[in-house]
């Protein structure tokens, strides 16, 4: 799947966990903009994984900062 | 999770200013300070002047019931473990000043891993300084750079230490939730190492593990399993050695990891294992190579009671008694708890917020009770949780008194 269309399903999996409706764009950051609790990071990395059917370990997950690199990262797991 | 109070069980780097590196830690302080300048007891700064027995200590100034000690057997002052200790103090001195692997292995340290191997029907046993150790020791050495640990997202703090010393891919699954357990080990890629990480008992909720499921899962999926029974020991299936033996899937585990720190009534950490390759584990695993042994006096009170624990079928019958009176008897007074029948020697009462919470465990201190005050982020879900832990020593009156003491406490804070 090219990134275009990666993005699209991201965004649509991201909207539920969007409760303060933020903008969101590649240099969106988790930590900061969104500013989730660990319970809504692992619901949403959940989410994900399952959409995708991949694994984003922990180790992978310190590694991404903003939506952009999730975008990236969820395209290179896919192969 | 852990007994943990102010830090998460996962490891998180808090982030601060540049310069001091303790502004990192101004948010905490500034929560606590606001706490105690309210004149609050600080329920992070008890101290004990005086035990008096596994169930009563003088706190504070105050002759308080203990419900918060993780003493399920009460074997901190039994008879035959005290005299133990003091004989083995009084020929083998007060400590080993040397590790396991050099000149800190005495005769008490073989006899108790002799008494584990007995006590669990294993074929190895190695003893660590701490359970904390033990785990992080374990896991670190056996899933390494390129290996996947699956764990479950409550894991106690060093059981997450241990993850991050060793380097492993770390990939966690939502409490208990076996569904979600068995889809990350089947992505994990082929050909590499999987080890899935369990509790028997989570402490914060007091809730047990659906192991005969989970295990089976695991096995199918080619993963090795390690359960943590710090807190089943001595009263949890037929002969004490856990959930998972209850479940009858004891033969299915490939390393159980405990501690001395709770039914036991001591401090040191352990595993055992019928891994063949096991004994290996002594001269690669860094936290039990680069310490100190544990003091002679504590393996052997650590032995006599793990033996002593293979015949408390009385004892065990008497604390499940406990556990369930306490459950019903907060429940029918209107407290919402931790799980909806009692599955282990921990009741949790769930508090609506850290005020209450904390005020509710100041009014019990104040009734002469000890509970354990949890509260976010070592909580999950973010709760505020008062923690209670029984006793086998605890008398049935003394169970009637702690009720009483939580209608009083409770009423007057308005927790119920």
């Amino acid at each position: 799947m090219d990134r275009a269309a990666t993005a699209a399903r991201i965004a649509e999996v991201i909207e539920p966990f969007n409760k303060k409706a933020v903008t969101i764009d590649d240099s969106t950051s988790f930590a900061g903009d969104l500013e989730w609790d660990s319970l809504t990071v692992m619901d949403f990395v959940a989410a994900i994984e399952d959409e995708f059917d991949i694994i984003i370990t922990m180790n992978q997950q310190a590694e991404i900062e903003t939506y952009g690199q999730l975008i990236d990262s969820v395209v290179n797991l896919q192969g | 999770m852990s007994e943990g109070i102010d830090e998460v069980d996962r490891p998180v780097m808090p982030t601060g200013e540049k310069g001091d590196l303790f502004s990192k830690f101004d948010g905490l302080i500034e929560q606590r300070r606001a706490l105690l300048s309210a004149g609050m007891e600080d329920p992070f700064g008890l101290v004990m002047q005086r035990v008096l027995s596994p169930t009563v200590a003088v706190c504070n100034g105050r002759e308080t019931i203990l419900l918060g000690t993780y003493n399920y057997m009460g074997m901190t002052f039994d008879p035959d473990v005290i005299a133990a200790g003091k004989e083995a103090l009084d020929d083998f001195g007060a400590g080993t000043t040397g590790s396991r692997v050099l000149n800190g292995t005495y005769a008490g340290h073989k006899a108790v891993e002799q008494a584990l191997k007995d006590f669990y029907a294993m074929d190895h046993a190695m003893v660590f300084a701490t359970g904390y150790q033990a785990n992080l020791g374990i896991i670190s050495t056996i899933a390494g750079k390129g290996d996947y640990i699956v764990l479950d997202i409550d894991s106690h703090a060093s059981i997450w230490d241990g993850c991050k010393l060793g380097d492993a891919e770390v990939v966690p699954f939502r409490h208990n939730d076996i569904e979600a357990m068995e889809k990350r080990l089947k992505r994990i890629p082929e050909g590499a190492g999987k080890l899935v990480i369990l509790e028997g008992v989570y402490s914060m909720l007091g809730d047990i593990a659906p192991l005969t499921e989970m295990i089976a899962i695991a096995k199918a999926n080619g993963a090795m399993v390690l359960v943590d029974e710090a807190h089943s020991m001595g009263f949890i299936g037929p002969n004490g050695r856990g959930v998972a033996e209850d479940q009858g899937v004891l033969d299915q585990v490939d390393f159980v990891i405990g501690t001395f720190s709770k039914s036991v009534g001591t401090v040191g950490g352990f595993c055992v294992s019928n891994h063949p390759k096991f004994e290996i584990m002594r001269l690669v695993c860094r936290p039990y190579v680069f310490t100190a042994s544990l003091p002679p006096s504590v393996v052997a009170t650590a032995a006599t009671s793990i033996r002593k624990l293979m015949h408390g079928s009385n004892k065990r019958a008497h604390l499940w008694e406990n556990s369930r009176t306490l459950h019903k008897g907060l429940r029918e007074m209107g407290f919402k708890l931790g799980t909806e029948t009692p599955q282990s020697a921990i009741i949790s009462v769930i508090m609506p917020d850290l005020e209450r919470g904390a005020a509710m465990w100041e009014a019990l201190l104040h009734e002469g009770l000890y509970v354990n005050l949890a509260r976010p982020p070592a909580t999950p879900a973010g709760m505020t949780l008062l923690r209670c832990s029984l006793c086998a020593e605890h008398t049935a009156e003394q169970v009637q008194t702690i009720l009483g003491m939580f209608q009083c406490a409770g009423a007057k804070v308005g927790a119920i």
